[in-house]
């Protein structure tokens, strides 16, 4: 009766209730609001699932799910991707010198270079990944040891960077402090990776890398700062913190090449500190721009990666990868998802015809069966 | 009493959680030991590695670290939170209960009230109700029925039918306040038809006077005496006995008594003391709105002029100081009746001596001249001076003109008297102890025999035929439950003699009025008057009436003289004052002499029946457990169709424990036996009612025969305990509760039900008419027992539904969230690292997914209200197939395992390979989770409304705000995991959102599927009946409809005419 004024009644009046007391005795009226809400009547929505109601939902979601799967697989199959591995822990692999010799503290940096083909044309830009497997980038105590506020430019952070960087806060000798402090910033990846397309007529030519992009956007320009003082340069800037223990450089020296792209905003740096969610990651390298002028990015033919390796994974029996790829709009390659839709909708579509078949089996069956008589 | 101070209840619910939270505990643990041993032995592998912070711990040291580490990442696995949602939605069921407008009781303008919060579910899961008689099942409100004087049967045919019209009157207007009134209206019903001899224009002019009265006087509500309903105090006379109490008064003016050819003196004598006994033999006090109480009313004798004033001290030297002439001839009279019955019980004493009687005004005038003059002054009612005037003939002609119109009346009946009488006086309210006292006093004031007033060592009282007299109250013998009688011991009024009236239970008083001493006819007329009273008790006792006997004794001046020197000395000592006390008292009361007996119907609320009826369909089995007598007891669980005609009785009366044993035995192989017989015959159609004394109960509870009791009572439909004590009461609710391990309630409205309210499960508190103990000690007070029907099949059903399911899902979306973080460690090398930012991981619970499961808890509705209320077998079939259980439990276990794998194992392999950061591949996950735990609600939910919908809206619009907030302006905090930049990057991406799609709908199917192909195939009750609600609910009332039309001809429409519950039994309606 008065179930259009639910909500406005949840307070106890003493005007609401019954009416027949009129004026007097409506002060110690005790009689519940005949409320929806409060006689429990609210208008309600029973969704009972039967095969028959929900059977028209598996077919629409089969229906939507296997385009959507079959769009997905299309995409994925049509990235072209390359990858290779160059960790040269087997005998006749060229870096196999290097992996042997190498420890963090070695001066002399060790190249190796590795031809490869490429048997397809890449077309609009290439990205450039290096790959890692078994690099525990999520481990806890690796995640933590870093400072945020220290990345961000944070003067006294700088200083006095967080204990959470122990054991790579101060160095050892010195006893300055690190910047970047912490084991992330320490284990900076630091091979050098560079491709050359070897023509059909035998010339190599240098591919340009682009360095810049590879970071997000709100961590190169907001998350990512050098810390911020009337000095110009960056030298003075760091001057009385120490490099990470395994760091060749400084941190300010990280581009020779490019005095914007040093410091804590060095892409590379910051594409390093955004931990990998899975011990097997790749993380972007450079990015090869699409020139306008040519009709592929990178032609199909012979490659040569030259790698300085420095990087070690041999502790943790780690691999290392170059994965050259082109991207869409859901990403990089993964066939997955395109199956699992396309899986998923078909279970859906499949329940669906089975559940039409109970439907018709059981439920008109059991409904009239239960009419009393 | 017999408290045995409140007990702690906990539902069997939360004692179910308990173990499954010992579950989760388990399992948290089984969870930390696995990633602590996957830890050391992945730490094994490595030496020196990029990742390794420090290289140095053991790892056996460091999987140690890590288990403690685990413990606090997956504690949420441990629904520490759920305790506190449980209360919160116990609070929300019992706002709902608290509110429901069918448990409001107009009359009492009272409202259930909830005294306990925890136990809410327990409703839902009741097997046994242990139920009051008196009070609980009945109203509690005596209103005199019929009586038994002389031996004569008085079947007060027209009160009858007035109990019927009231009856139906208040089923009409069941709205409007009715029965509890203040004004005891001086148009009273009684005098309408009598006068008129036609109820049906007395209920018209009644219900329109009731309303106008409502209105007016509302504020006189407060005021109201307690037991004075206007039903107990408008008792109509039966017809022959006023006739016969007619001859009283006319017999006072034709002095002669020659007008009552066919009424023996000696009966009227009887009838006359009767009524005095019941006006009098009580502890009733008398008070009148515009009066306090306990005071002698002289509102009728308003200070006059002083003529009138002198006019009275005339009259009042003119008794005194003439006596013989004056009030001779009418005391001569008067005490020639009242000693008849002497005559054959003594031999003639000589009526004591006019000095005596004439002391007794003189008595009077010195003590309180107020009371004097209440007593001489009232023309109209004064009966003895009318009879005074009419035998001293012409002088007093002039006095006698004035009330001409008063003895007028008086000659032509009672009735008009009463009218022109009642209208000058002012409401009188009764405020007695007992309903019953309340009841016999209106009864007697019916009769006029009219309490007047009461003070510490008099009270008033007005006479038929004889006015109003002051009655010397010498001595009351309050009632206690040993005696089961009260006497009081006055000077009688007319005769001076020194009188005990007792009142009491049939069973002493019969006992204690057993012979008679006298001559040999007179032995013979007495014992025919035992004989017949015994078999109108026996009447009114199968008929459900509450019976109570009525003697007297007239006491010797020296005997009394010896045994008010007991008496005082028992009340003035201070040691074993008690004993003595009942020592002196059961000394007094003996050799009583029978002047008759009453029958007081206690009228069964209202759906009682159906409600006893309801209960049983729904598999709860209903005991009555009272102190009244085996026939009562039966004939009150005939009324409330407790027991049918088909059913067979099988009583247990014994006297020794061994008698008992064996008959236990006996009953219990006769029972078998039978079961036997009709599982061959293959119908069953006959069910068994043990009627069970309380001695007999005595010897069945203890240690040996608990078993034989126990097996034989479960194998009966009913049990009915008559006679038993409280204690017995609560004895057999924990035998009960405790042996057979079932949910037990117990409902009582008195403080003899206390203790059983206590031990029962649920206990369950009338607030009637024996005040408050018992509602103090409930968990649930209610009004009327009728409530019972919806508390357990609507709110219990409900709440048990609505908490079950809250706890399962609650564990499920614990199990599957914390198994997310799980599934996360094999890729982390078990170190304890999280993908999901430390705030959205303490929030989700708290915040993100914490209403939606509140809102299930508290709004969901299984099955309507309307279904539930007319499918009792639902409550039932719930209760067997559980919601709650073992199973239940570990198949949500299972789909949290299945849906957490789903949630995390889709995006990982999605991304798995890719460039994705800890917090960017946390991010699908953690949505997608939201999004299955709340659209998992919504398939586990039976009803969604508006509240459902905003909440969930709410829930998930908060989580994304938050998120996209603190990713997009938290640049450094929560330290480990940043949010800085992520989700305002994720919610750019399509991929998020093919994977949280994917995610969602795989983790969902199978759960969309088992309720799906469960609902089709597997036709259980309550979804049958929320299906056919609507079309067959039509159909069904149709039926019924049809059905109690051609019944309704068929069956004889007469109804018992004081328990109107106890119709022919009818077959079972097709359900």
């Amino acid at each position: 009766m008065m179930a259009s004024s639910y909500n406005a009644k949840e307070e106890d009046g003493p005007h609401s209730g019954s009416s027949t007391h009129g004026g007097t005795g409506a002060a110690k009226n005790k009689k519940p609001d005949n409320t929806a809400f409060k006689q429990q009547r609210l208008p309600a929505w029973q969704p009972i699932l039967t095969a028959g109601t929900v059977l028209p939902a598996f077919f629409v979601i089969g229906l939507i799910f296997i385009p959507i799967g079959i769009g997905l697989y299309v995409t994925s199959n049509n990235i072209k991707e390359f990858e290779i591995d160059y960790t040269g822990l087997e005998l006749g692999s060229p870096c196999h010198d290097c992996s042997k010799n190498f420890t963090w503290n070695s001066t002399t940096p060790c190249v190796c270079a590795l031809n490869f083909t490429l048997e397809q044309p890449f077309e609009s830009n290439v990205y450039m990944y290096y790959g890692l497997s078994n690099f525990y980038q999520n481990h806890r105590r690796y995640v933590k040891s870093r400072d945020d506020r220290q990345l961000n430019g944070d003067p006294t952070s700088l200083m006095k960077p967080s204990k959470e960087c122990e054991p790579y806060r101060t160095s050892a000798e010195t006893k300055e402090p690190i910047a970047p402090c912490g084991a992330i910033a320490n284990s900076l990846f630091n091979d050098t990776l560079e491709l050359y397309y070897i023509e059909p007529n035998g010339t190599t030519t240098e591919i340009h890398l682009a360095k810049k992009g590879i970071a997000w956007w709100t961590d190169k320009h907001v998350k990512f700062r050098n810390p911020v003082n009337d000095k110009e340069n960056l030298t003075e800037l760091f001057k009385g913190t120490a490099k990470p223990v395994n760091w060749r450089k400084p941190v300010y020296e990280l581009d020779p090449s490019d005095p914007e792209n040093n410091g804590f905003i060095n892409e590379d740096f910051i594409v390093w500190m955004r931990t990998a969610a899975l011990p097997t990651f790749r993380k972007l390298y450079r990015i090869i721009h699409k020139k306008p002028s040519t009709t592929s990015t990178l032609p199909s033919g012979r490659y040569i990666l030259k790698v300085t390796y420095n990087y070690p994974v041999h502790s943790f029996s780690g691999r290392k990868r170059m994965i050259l790829s082109t991207i869409s709009w859901m990403g990089g390659k993964n066939p997955f998802l395109g199956i699992a839709y396309i899986t998923v909708g078909s279970i859906c579509f499949f329940l669906g015809v089975v559940l039409f078949i109970i439907h018709h089996k059981y439920d008109t069956r059991s409904n009239s069966a239960d009419i009393p008589n | 009493m017999n408290n045995s101070g409140p007990r702690y209840k906990r539902s069997q619910l939360e004692k179910r959680l308990n173990t499954d939270v010992l579950w989760c505990v388990a399992l948290l643990i089984v969870m930390c030991l696995t990633a602590s041993v996957g830890h050391g032995l992945w730490l094994n592998n490595f030496k020196d590695a990029g990742f390794q912070v420090d290289g140095e711990t053991s790892p056996a040291l460091a999987g140690f670290y890590v288990f403690w580490t685990m413990i606090i990442v997956l504690q949420v696995l441990i629904p520490i939170s759920l305790y506190v949602s449980i209360e919160i939605v116990k609070l929300g069921q019992i706002y709902f209960i608290h509110n429901d407008l069918d448990f409001y009781n107009e009359q009492q303008d009272s409202r259930i009230q909830c005294r306990a919060l925890n136990i809410t579910e327990d409703l839902g899961q009741i097997q046994f109700l242990f139920s009051d008689k008196t009070g609980t099942l009945t109203e509690n409100k005596m209103v005199f029925c019929r009586c038994s004087i002389y031996g004569v049967e008085y079947p007060h045919v027209e009160n009858a039918r007035r109990l019927q019209v009231y009856e139906a009157e208040q089923n009409e207007a069941a709205g409007r306040t009715v029965t509890l009134k203040s004004a005891c209206s001086g148009k009273s019903l009684s005098c309408r038809s009598l006068s008129c001899n036609h109820s049906s224009v007395s209920l018209h002019t009644l219900t329109a006077e009731s309303l106008e009265e409502d209105q007016l006087s509302g504020h006189a509500a407060v005021r109201t005496g307690a037991f004075c309903s206007r039903m107990a105090k408008d008792v109509v006379p039966d017809p022959e006995l006023v006739r016969k109490l007619s001859c009283l008064s006319s017999s006072a003016l034709h002095l002669k008594g020659s007008s009552s050819a066919s009424l023996s003196g000696l009966e009227l004598t009887y009838i006359t003391d009767f009524f005095l006994a019941l006006a009098i033999c009580n502890s009733v006090v008398v008070s009148s709105p515009s009066q306090p109480r306990h005071m002698v009313p002289e509102a009728r004798a308003p200070l006059k002029s002083l003529e009138e004033m002198k006019l009275m001290f005339q009259r009042l030297s003119f008794y005194s100081f003439s006596p013989l002439q004056i009030k001779g001839s009418p005391r001569s009279f008067t005490s020639k009746l009242f000693t008849r019955g002497k005559t054959s019980s003594f031999t003639f004493n000589t009526p004591p001596n006019n000095s005596t009687d004439g002391s007794d005004p003189a008595l009077e005038c010195s003590q309180d001249t107020c009371k004097l003059k209440t007593k001489v002054d009232l023309p109209d009612r004064g009966d003895r001076e009318d009879s005074a005037a009419m035998s001293s003939g012409e002088d007093l002609e002039s006095l006698m003109e004035i009330k001409a119109d008063g003895v007028k009346q008086n000659l032509e009946g009672m009735g008009g008297d009463e009218e022109s009488e009642e209208d000058i006086d002012d409401e009188l309210l009764y405020e007695a102890e007992s309903p019953d006292e309340a009841a016999l006093v209106h009864a007697a004031r019916a009769y006029h025999c009219t309490l007047r007033g009461r003070s510490a060592e008099s009270l008033l009282v007005d006479l038929p035929g004889i006015g109003s007299l002051v009655v010397q109250l010498l001595h009351i013998l309050p009632f206690d439950s040993n005696r089961k009688r009260m006497s009081v011991v006055v000077r009688h009024p007319v005769t001076g003699q020194v009188v005990v009236y007792t009142k009491g239970a049939d069973s002493v008083i019969m006992d204690l009025a057993e012979t008679q001493k006298g001559s040999e006819q007179a032995q013979e007329i007495y014992s025919h008057i035992r004989e017949q009273t015994q078999k109108h008790l026996d009447t009114y006792a199968r008929e459900g009436l509450r019976t109570l006997c009525i003697a007297k004794k007239v006491l010797e001046e020296e005997e009394y003289e010896v045994w008010l020197k007991r008496q005082l000395l028992a009340e003035s000592s201070i040691e074993n004052q008690e004993e003595l006390l009942l020592d002196s008292a059961q000394r007094l009361e003996t050799d009583l002499t029978l002047l008759g007996c009453t029958g007081i119907v206690d009228r069964l609320q209202e759906d009682v029946p159906e409600t006893i009826e309801a209960l049983q369909e729904a598999g709860v089995k209903v005991w009555i457990l009272t102190g009244d007598k085996q026939e009562t007891a039966i004939n009150i669980a005939n009324a409330c169709k407790l027991l049918r005609s088909s059913d067979r009785l099988l009583s247990a009366n014994c006297g020794s424990r061994d008698a008992c044993g064996a008959l236990l035995e006996e009953l219990l192989s006769e029972v078998q036996h039978e079961e036997e017989r009709e599982e061959s015959s293959l119908d069953s159609t006959s069910s068994f009612i043990l009627v069970i004394d309380g001695r007999t109960l005595e010897w069945a509870l203890q240690e040996e025969l608990k078993g034989s009791f126990l097996e034989l009572s479960c194998k009966c439909k009913a049990v009915i305990c008559c006679r038993s004590t409280p204690l017995q009461k609560s004895k057999v609710v924990q035998l009960i509760r405790d042996k057979i391990g079932v949910m037990t309630l117990a409902v009582g409205d008195g403080a003899n039900d206390v203790s059983m309210i206590q031990v029962a499960d649920v206990g369950i508190g009338i607030s009637g008419q024996e005040g408050m103990q018992a509602v103090m000690s409930s968990d649930f007070a209610i009004s009327r027992f009728k409530h019972l029907k919806k508390l357990l099949l609507v709110h219990g059903h409900w709440c048990y539904h609505r908490l079950a399911n809250m706890i399962l899902y609650f564990i499920y979306k614990n199990v599957m969230y914390v198994n997310l973080l799980f599934w996360y460690q094999f890729f982390c090398g078990y170190s304890g690292s999280v993908m999901i930012n430390a705030w959205v991981l303490i929030l989700f619970n708290l915040v993100f997914t914490s209403v939606p499961p509140l809102i299930y808890g508290i709004l969901d509705q299984d099955t309507p209200a309307d279904t539930l209320m007319k499918l009792p077998e639902l409550y039932g079939a719930s209760r067997t197939t559980k919601v709650y259980i073992p199973f239940m439990f570990w198949i949500n276990m299972l789909d949290a395992f299945y849906q957490s794998l789903v949630c995390f194992f889709l995006p990982y392999f999605a991304l798995a390979g890719s460039d994705a950061g800890t917090l960017s591949f946390g991010s699908p996950i953690n949505t997608s989770a939201l999004f299955i735990i709340l659209l998992h609600q919504v398939i586990e939910s039976n009803t969604l409304t508006w509240i459902h919908m905003l909440v969930l809206v709410l829930s998930a619009a908060l989580y994304f705000g938050f998120v996209q907030l603190y990713s997009a302006f938290c640049v450094a905090c929560s330290h480990p995991t940043n949010l800085f930049g992520v989700e305002t990057l994720q919610i750019t991406q399509p991929l998020f959102y093919i994977i949280c799609t994917l995610t969602t709908v795989a983790a969902l199917l199978p759960r969309i599927l088992f309720r799906a192909l469960f609902n089709s195939l597997h036709s259980s009750a309550p979804l049958r009946s929320a299906q056919r609600d609507e079309v067959a609910a039509e159909r069904y009332r149709q039926r019924m409809k049809l059905w109690n039309l051609k019944h309704s001809g068929a069956s004889s429409p007469q109804v018992h005419a004081d328990n109107p519950g106890l119709e022919p039994i009818e077959d079972e309606v097709v359900s």
